[in-house]
């Protein structure tokens, strides 16, 4: 690899990362401040215009706080989770293209930082490494809310891990390659190309599936202020709280990049051919992706003030009796299709 | 290939940056003023009562043995979705091969159900 190859990789990585860490901010405080309008309140806004350094002034607060462990808590795993949580939350927005393709200095660069082969399953297995930090985040406390909370959250993740998967493989039917450049190539073309119009079934199952697995509400169990205080993060204060929020706010944004892939046609713009446009089709493109992703992060907010918290035993017969039958269902119905229309 | 995967290990090595220096950076800007009472784990304001590690219930454990057998089967169904179309050429044969596959699973499926393993109430 010869030096500008480095530098584009590491200009792209940079970039990609302050976008994200800047969408989290940006997020925190359009979830308080949407939050806030949708309840007839005001919301932050004395720091900054409109409030808009409120997340700032956090971070910096949270720095100064004491780190506090508590008595009787397993210390190096206690500093470790939010770590182990945080860090593949960060990572995981590597593998999405978001963005057709650029070309600077003489070469042809895609807007994606790694072009991975195996790119669907890079992101489910980062995914489930998120559930080790939860899960030794509630055991390492030596708090009882924290340990329900975290049993009950990597429950809801393993369950609905199996839906997210199954509604993956319909897709992965259409295009037949995990490659995610592929999946966004395949959705190109007339408007209802898009996944959306093929697979609905498979987008219902993931959307609802990646509300559990982002611990969002209506699925929020293992937080449940009511109930268990704050569930695993109950005994965390400074920076390792806010990591909690940075790495589920993260995983949000992956989750929004991920559906917009899948579903969406990715940096697709309908009816327009965007490599033939040059520098407008990318700026066009990347736009689109932008947009898309918006929709859906405000979505999150959104639902969280429409709906009611499932009961444990709602949510899991959710998991276990509807939605993985549905999918396996789907998967099914998907693969016969494609043979019938292939062989008659 | 391996290539592909050198952007990811600088992504790692950002990303792993970031977390490191902002626990470090809390543990010095941070005060430090402790006493027992505030080292005790949070139980509504009164001591805490018994042990902390408490039972739970077996359920959690149940699904965490069907999750590992279902999932093992989901990434069978991987590699199967990623040459249907090419494999479509020689006939149905890669159709009927998953019906029977799906249908051991949908077997397992009905006789975990059957016998309450997913019920919690």
């Amino acid at each position: 690899m010869d030096l500008l190859g480095f530098i584009i990789i590491l200009v792209k990585v940079l970039v990609v990362f302050a976008a994200t860490m800047l969408t989290v901010l940006v997020m925190i405080y359009l979830e308080r401040r949407v939050s806030a309008f949708m309840q007839g309140r005001l919301g932050p806004n004395r720091v900054g215009p409109q409030g808009l350094l409120q997340p700032i002034a956090d971070g910096i607060k949270f720095m100064m706080k004491e780190d506090i462990v508590p008595a009787g808590a397993d210390k190096p795993i206690f500093i470790l989770a939010p770590a182990i949580l945080l860090i593949p939350a960060l990572m995981t927005f590597a593998v999405i293209p978001f963005g057709s393709d650029i070309t600077l200095f003489g070469r042809q660069i895609p807007l994606q930082v790694a072009d991975v082969n195996v790119g669907i399953l890079y992101v489910l297995a980062l995914t489930s490494i998120g559930v080790y930090g939860i899960v030794l985040a509630g055991w390492s406390s030596n708090s009882k809310y924290s340990l329900l909370g975290g049993l009950r959250s990597s429950a809801q993740l393993i369950s609905y891990e199996l839906a997210m998967g199954l509604a993956v493989v319909s897709i992965i039917l259409l295009s037949g390659s995990l490659k995610l450049n592929d999946i966004v190539a395949d959705q190109q073309g007339y408007l209802f190309s898009w996944n959306v119009f093929k697979q609905p079934l498979a987008f219902i199952i993931f959307l609802v599936a990646v509300y559990a697995e982002t611990n969002r509400l209506p699925f929020d169990l293992s937080e449940a202020e009511q109930e268990l205080v704050g569930g695993y993060h109950t005994e965390y204060s400074s920076i390792k709280f806010a990591m909690f929020f940075m790495a589920e706010y993260a995983n949000m944004i992956t989750a929004a990049a991920l559906t917009v892939t899948l579903f969406f046609g990715g940096w697709d713009f309908p009816l327009v051919d965007e490599s033939s446009l040059g520098i407008l089709g990318t700026v066009l493109s990347v736009c689109s992706f932008i947009l898309k992703m918006g929709f859906f992060l405000f979505l999150f907010i959104w639902v969280r003030w429409t709906f009611p918290r499932f009961r444990y035993d709602q949510l899991m017969k959710l998991g276990w009796k509807v939605m993985l039958p549905l999918a396996l269902f789907n998967i099914f119905i998907t693969a016969g299709y494609l043979t019938v229309r292939a062989l008659v | 290939m391996i290539e592909n995967y050198f952007p990811i290990f600088i992504v790692f090595i950002v990303a792993a940056g970031f977390t490191f220096v902002s626990l470090i950076m809390t543990h010095i800007l941070g005060p430090r003023i402790t006493n027992p009472v505030k080292l005790m784990p949070y139980e509504s304001g009164v001591d805490p009562l018994a042990e902390t590690r408490i039972r739970f219930s077996i359920r959690f454990f149940i699904i965490a043995l069907l999750f590992i057998i279902f999932d093992i089967e989901i990434i069978f169904l991987y590699p199967w979705a990623v040459v249907f179309k090419d494999f479509l050429s020689f006939g149905s044969f890669i159709f009927f091969e998953m019906v029977i596959f799906l249908a051991i699973l949908v077997f397992g499926y009905v006789y975990v159900w059957r016998n309450g393993a997913l019920d919690w109430e």
